[in-house]
């Protein structure tokens, strides 16, 4: 394996910018949508770039959208490894930032490191029950984690409100007529500390350091291999002696964690409170989406998730200086994020193609790709 | 009070508001259900829905002509399938993902055209209730089953008719086939590909009109994120019917006489906090999941891409 790499990896960086080109076709396709729009596609895209690059305010500003991107991409990249499609990410950010703002509201009279790390934990642990719950009526009950998920993140909304309007609700907005669904402020002591003088806070941080973390599990520890395992082939996973429906459960728990933690970083590290309009993107940003999208276009792999997560925080934040600048509504990015992903994943049919033919050429086994279907594990469930 | 929920009359405005309520659903799920059983799993269902219910509210207000906007939301769908098709038929690419990729396009894409052609939220008339001789005007009866217009009636009519399509005909048993087992199909001369690029067309097209009878049949207004995850929940309802039509209509009705009764909860002042309320049909039917789910199987190909043998 190791020689096969020194071997070709002119060839499989070339396969690395596949999503790059991929990307580049729906820029394209998006210029066409903008001349429609009757809008110079070069003022927009050039007002988008100067959005998200152009000064170091604008920078720390994507990395500070890029954070919950990568924090749900790297769970993302755990559970599409392990076959199971997780669609949840916004449901378990809303119950992991839940559980934490309450951490952060109630201990008020303990040293602010202790609460933040606590509160962080709050999230992690919050976000694995919203996952934790898909996994198991997957794994024993069989239920298709695609729907519970969406179903999860429906219920999750409607918890988030109920609290934000109810038992958390901020005492001064309780007073008020307008009742603003939003908590408390969080303690100055409490609030993740900025890394530099602009909104950049240390969540960006722990995540790049959870995105090496991650790679370790997945490829350098038990667990990782055989959730992989259990993803690419449950039959003989099982056969090998693996209990598939623990790790399922494993993969989705592990999943929702990373974005309940994504959830806790914008309430400790960007709002410093948990604050909605009512819907779920009134708080994630639309981010438990975005993230899949990130990891996919990192190739579920936690480390190109990073510069996968910054390109689309880039988008998020550039939309809103295209907004300004070219008058066009930042919905159009959502779009363009849409394409972006239609396009990465209809481009993959080529680079299995180059993988196929550098393989045979290299006389060895075609290489499994991460699969991420639903039917190796329908066709797990038969066995059992 | 709780007593004032099993009035006669709220009894009746419940039954006929699920009966409503349902409609989207029904189209939506019924045209999911041809594309499962042709073996894909189209998860861009609330982006076709998004742009169908747009599309049929744009025409409608600017032209005046209802069926003009059913129309086009039936064309925006059914191009929103061809291009699903291509993407998973040709390319072969991941259905779930490209599905989601289908439903951030829609959901950008319908809001974009909002905010551009349309600014401000406004109002059209939609589709008038259809009125019939002696059935209306019976009591209870006439309010329930004979008090809804033609979107509504054409959402059940669907139910019958799919299942004769799926069960009773040439083209119902190739679906299925290639939905089970496309390389036996294939070898028998049908061509996969094109029954694919029929169900998934089919059920653009029926998401199209489900978006539809949100903006002109149902709410007369479009927002955007209007359909606010109907699109996944109808997704969710082929699962939950089993991949038949008629279990798609009986969880289609569950699923809106809880939603409708949560409604008629929170009108009546009922003391349930109405997020408890919204959020008890979801509750619900993943209770309902675990209960049935696990008796029936997938058809066999679902989300796997065909490629002939060489």
């Amino acid at each position: 394996m190791k020689k096969l790499f020194q071997s070709d990896w002119v060839s499989r960086s070339i396969d690395a910018l596949f999503p790059v080109f991929a990307t580049l076709a729906a820029l394209l396709v998006g210029a066409i949508m903008l001349l429609f729009l009757k809008v110079n596609p070069l003022q927009a895209y050039g007002a988008l770039w100067q959005g998200a690059f152009g000064t170091s305010n604008a920078f720390a500003e994507t990395l500070v959208k890029a954070t919950p991107l990568l924090l749900v991409g790297l769970g993302i990249c755990i559970s599409f490894r392990g076959d199971v499609i997780n669609i949840g990410g916004e449901g378990q950010m809303i119950v992991g930032a839940l559980l934490a703002t309450w951490v952060g509201l109630t201990f008020t009279n303990l040293p602010g490191w202790f609460v933040i790390t606590l509160a962080m934990l709050a999230g992690f642990v919050g976000g694995a029950i919203w996952g934790g719950i898909p996994g198991v009526l997957k794994a024993y009950f069989r239920v298709n984690e695609i729907l519970s998920t969406v179903m999860m993140n429906a219920i999750a909304v409607q918890l988030m409100n109920f609290l934000l309007r109810g038992a958390l609700i901020d005492p001064a907005q309780a007073q008020r007529a307008s009742k603003i669904p939003q908590t408390a402020r969080l303690l100055e002591v409490f609030h993740l500390p900025r890394l530099i003088p602009t909104r950049l806070h240390l969540g960006a941080l722990i995540a790049v350091i959870l995105a090496i973390l991650v790679y370790i599990l997945l490829w350098r520890t038990t667990w990782g291999y055989r959730i992989r395992a259990v993803g690419q082939n449950p039959h003989a996973s099982r056969y090998a002696g693996i209990k598939v429906q623990r790790y399922v459960v494993l993969a989705l728990l592990l999943s929702g964690a990373f974005a309940g933690l994504a959830g806790a970083t914008q309430v400790f590290g960007v709002n410093y409170r948990m604050i909605t309009d009512g819907s779920a993107s009134g708080f994630t940003g639309g981010a438990g989406f975005n993230g899949i999208v990130a990891a996919l276009f990192g190739q579920l792999h936690p480390i190109w998730s990073i510069p996968a997560s910054i390109l689309f925080g880039a988008l998020l934040v550039g939309a809103n200086s295209m907004q300004r600048v070219v008058q066009v509504p930042s919905a159009f990015v959502t779009a363009l994020n849409g394409l972006v992903v239609v396009f990465v994943v209809s481009s993959e049919i080529w680079r299995q193609r180059r993988q196929r033919r550098r393989l045979s050429a290299a006389g060895q086994e075609e290489e499994s790709l991460p699969p991420v279907t639903i039917e190796k594990v329908e066709s797990m469930e038969k066995v059992q | 009070m709780i007593s004032d929920l099993f009035s006669v009359t709220v009894l009746i405005g419940i039954l006929a508001s699920g009966i409503r309520l349902a409609t989207p659903y029904l189209y939506a799920a019924i045209g999911e259900t041809f594309g499962q059983r042709s073996g894909v799993l189209n998860l861009g269902v609330e982006g076709q829905m998004l742009l169908g219910a747009f599309a049929a509210f744009y025409v409608t207000h600017t032209t005046g002509n209802l069926w003009l906007g059913v129309l086009t939301a039936m064309l925006v769908g059914a191009l929103m399938g061809l291009a699903m098709a291509y993407v998973t038929v040709n390319l072969r690419a991941q259905q779930g993902i490209s599905g989601i990729g289908f439903y951030l396009f829609g959901l950008g894409m319908s809001d974009l055209l909002f905010q551009k052609l349309l600014g401000s939220v406004e109002t059209v008339q939609g589709f008038p209730k259809i009125y019939f001789p002696v059935l209306s005007k019976i009591p209870g009866i006439g309010e329930i089953f004979f008090n809804h217009n033609i979107l509504v009636y054409g959402a059940y009519l669907l139910v019958p008719i799919s299942w004769f399509v799926l069960n009773k005909t040439t083209l119902g048993l190739k679906i299925r086939s290639v939905g089970e087992n496309p390389d036996a199909a294939d070898s028998l001369g049908v061509n996969v590909a094109r029954i694919r690029y029929f169900t998934i067309i089919l059920g653009g097209t029926l998401s199209g009109i489900a978006g539809a009878s949100l903006s002109t049949a149902l709410l007369n207004v479009f927002q955007q994120n209007m359909t606010s995850g109907q699109g996944f929940i109808a997704v969710a309802l082929v699962y939950f019917g089993a991949w038949r039509p008629v279990g798609v209509l009986g969880g289609a009705l569950l699923f809106s006489l809880i939603n409708s009764l949560q409604l008629w909860v929170q009108v009546l002042n009922i003391p349930i906090p109405s997020e408890i309320a919204v959020m008890m049909p979801y509750v619900l039917t993943i209770l309902v999941l675990v209960v049935t789910v696990s008796r029936v199987r997938a058809p066999a190909a679902l989300t796997k891409p065909f490629e002939r043998e060489n």
